[in-house]
């Protein structure tokens, strides 16, 4: 006996109407996610890996299927606060400290003041960055300033994190770390990761499920449940046989489904 | 340092170009008085009569300069001949002005940017109040005050903030208007409320905006007192000594009422920056 899924996507279509006609972003979507998967959605621009996540957000209204989150409607699930989003830029507002920013989603969310400076405490050093909380934005790195982005979406222990290209803005060097650290970060909290990207070893690397989308209109085209081991995983698993087959897998899929074609 | 010399030379250009100005432009007094005693004027006797005639068309800048000393030191300040008597009238109307056009203009702007009717229906009637010369409203709103038996300050600032509303709450509207579609989607991620949303992402944001608006709206508060000061034959206020000189063709008196109100503006301006400076600052907004 399984749990039932969080994310519940069945016949999910969205079709933007534009001057030009109508826009398939998304059509015929069926995918389950369960608990506690790290799963990336990955394809060429317009495949609606994008759309999807703002889907399960709540940000964008499908217009056709069913789509659930926790087992209650995307809305539902985002007035009950159950994900965390991470946005591609870091999106910190200047004027807040880093410890500041952080705790934004709590000041709204009406958390104590104690409460507040636990979090706070709690998701800096998940993030590895204690002692900067009193720093502003602008005298952080990039790689750094996504990291608080990445606290603040995990300040209220929402059981799901979606994260929309978080690291594509930033160098392979920094990235890398990064994809290390949110692994650790997984396997310490166990949440339920959505992740959006364009990178074929980032995706690899980091999931237990890989959802090869295609374009024109939006769709699955395959799913690749990945067979490397759940939990972090060392940098150098990359140059393993493993790794590289199921690279290989990706990048065929994404070919098929016309990735590549100009 | 290195920006003392050209600045000081673009100085010395303005006094040179103003005193060649000067010459030029009273010498047909000099001229006229000398063909009715019948004699011939050299140039240097130009020159020296051009300077120092007692009512110039143009005054020359030391006169001006002497005009503005004695204007402010020379008196005593709650003297009538006192240009910081005239002065502290003006400014305590512009103040109250830029007040009263600063909160309207807020005002607007949040009502502006929350509600598509109020952007559709006062946007408009703002862009035309602009549009209608301040000279021809402002006797009106002189005349209708005085008739309800309202004078004095009060008027003045009414005028003042007409003219700096307006700056603020364009300012404002596009400030509150700043968060892109990216911050206001984390904040909606959070369900936060519209007031959560003002409070915490909008009304800073717009602090910047707020700040150059607040520039202009000042310099305007202190031209909508002086204008309002003009009509009513008000007797105190840099306007009024505008015009008392103007009739009795005190030149020099103009013009240091003229510098007055110059440097009242440029003080004002510079105020509004160290206060934007230090606010900025504290929000981390500025390195």
């Amino acid at each position: 006996m399984t749990a039932a899924p969080v994310i519940q996507a069945r016949g999910l279509e969205l079709t933007f109407e534009t001057n030009d006609g109508p826009v398939h972003a998304l059509k015929d979507i069926d995918l389950d996610i369960e608990k506690g998967e790290f799963v990336s959605f990955i394809g060429p621009s317009g495949c609606g890996k994008t759309t999807f996540l703002r889907c399960i957000a709540a940000l964008e209204t499908p217009t056709g299927g069913s789509l659930t989150v926790n087992g209650i409607s995307p809305e539902e699930a985002r007035k009950a606060r159950s994900y965390g989003y991470v946005f591609q830029a870091a999106g910190l507002y200047p004027w807040r400290t880093i410890a500041g920013n952080v705790k934004l989603p709590l000041e709204i969310m009406g958390y104590s003041k104690a409460q507040q400076q636990e979090r706070v405490e709690k998701v800096l050093s998940l993030v590895d960055l204690e002692g900067f909380g009193k720093k502003f934005p602008w005298q952080l790195s990039g790689g750094m300033q996504q990291r608080a982005s990445i606290a603040r979406a995990l300040a209220f222990d929402a059981e799901i994190l979606l994260m929309d290209e978080p690291f594509g803005a930033l160098d392979e060097i920094v990235r890398d770390k990064l994809n290390e650290e949110l692994l650790k970060l997984w396997s310490a909290t166990n949440k339920t990761i959505g992740f959006v990207t364009h990178s074929i070893p980032e995706a690899v690397y980091l999931s237990t499920k890989i959802v090869v989308m295609s374009p024109r209109p939006g769709r699955i085209h395959e799913v690749i449940e990945s067979t490397l081991p759940k939990g972090p995983r060392p940098l150098d698993i990359r140059d393993s046989e493993e790794f590289l087959q199921i690279a290989h897998r990706v990048r065929e899929g994404l070919r098929a489904g016309h990735a590549y074609d100009e | 340092m290195k920006m003392i010399a050209p600045v000081l030379t673009v100085l010395a250009a303005i006094l040179l170009l103003w005193y060649a100005a000067t010459v030029w432009m009273n010498s047909q007094w000099t001229y006229d008085q000398a063909a009715r005693a019948g004699e011939e004027v050299t140039f240097s006797e130009l020159v020296t009569d051009t300077l120092t005639q007692k009512r110039p068309v143009l005054p020359a800048p030391h006169q001006v300069a002497v005009g503005l000393w004695e204007g402010v030191a020379g008196q005593k300040i709650t003297s009538k001949r006192s240009l910081v008597f005239h002065g502290w009238i003006t400014l305590s109307a512009t103040l109250a002005g830029f007040a009263l056009g600063t909160g309207l203009g807020i005002l607007l702007a949040v009502g502006i940017t929350h509600s598509r009717a109020m952007d559709l229906s006062v946007m408009p009637w703002a862009i035309a109040s602009q549009t209608i010369p301040i000279l021809a409203i402002a006797p009106m709103v002189i005349v209708v005050l005085a008739s309800l038996g309202i004078t004095g300050l009060l008027p003045k600032a009414i005028i003042a903030a007409y003219l700096s509303f307006f700056p603020v709450l364009v300012g404002m509207v596009k400030g509150l208007r700043a968060p892109d579609h990216m911050q206001l989607d984390l904040l909606k991620t959070y369900n936060a409320s519209q007031g959560a949303t003002f409070w915490k992402l909008r009304l800073p944001s717009s602090m910047p905006y707020l700040f150059a608006s607040l520039k202009v709206g000042v310099a305007a508060s202190l031209v909508g007192t002086i204008v309002a000061e003009l009509p009513a034959g008000a007797t105190r206020g840099l306007g009024a000594r505008l015009l008392s000189g103007s009739y009795y063709g005190q030149t020099v008196q103009i013009w240091s009422a003229l510098f007055a109100a110059a440097a009242l503006a440029a003080i004002l301006v510079v105020v509004v920056g160290i206060i934007e400076q230090i606010t900025l600052k504290r929000m981390g907004m500025v390195q």
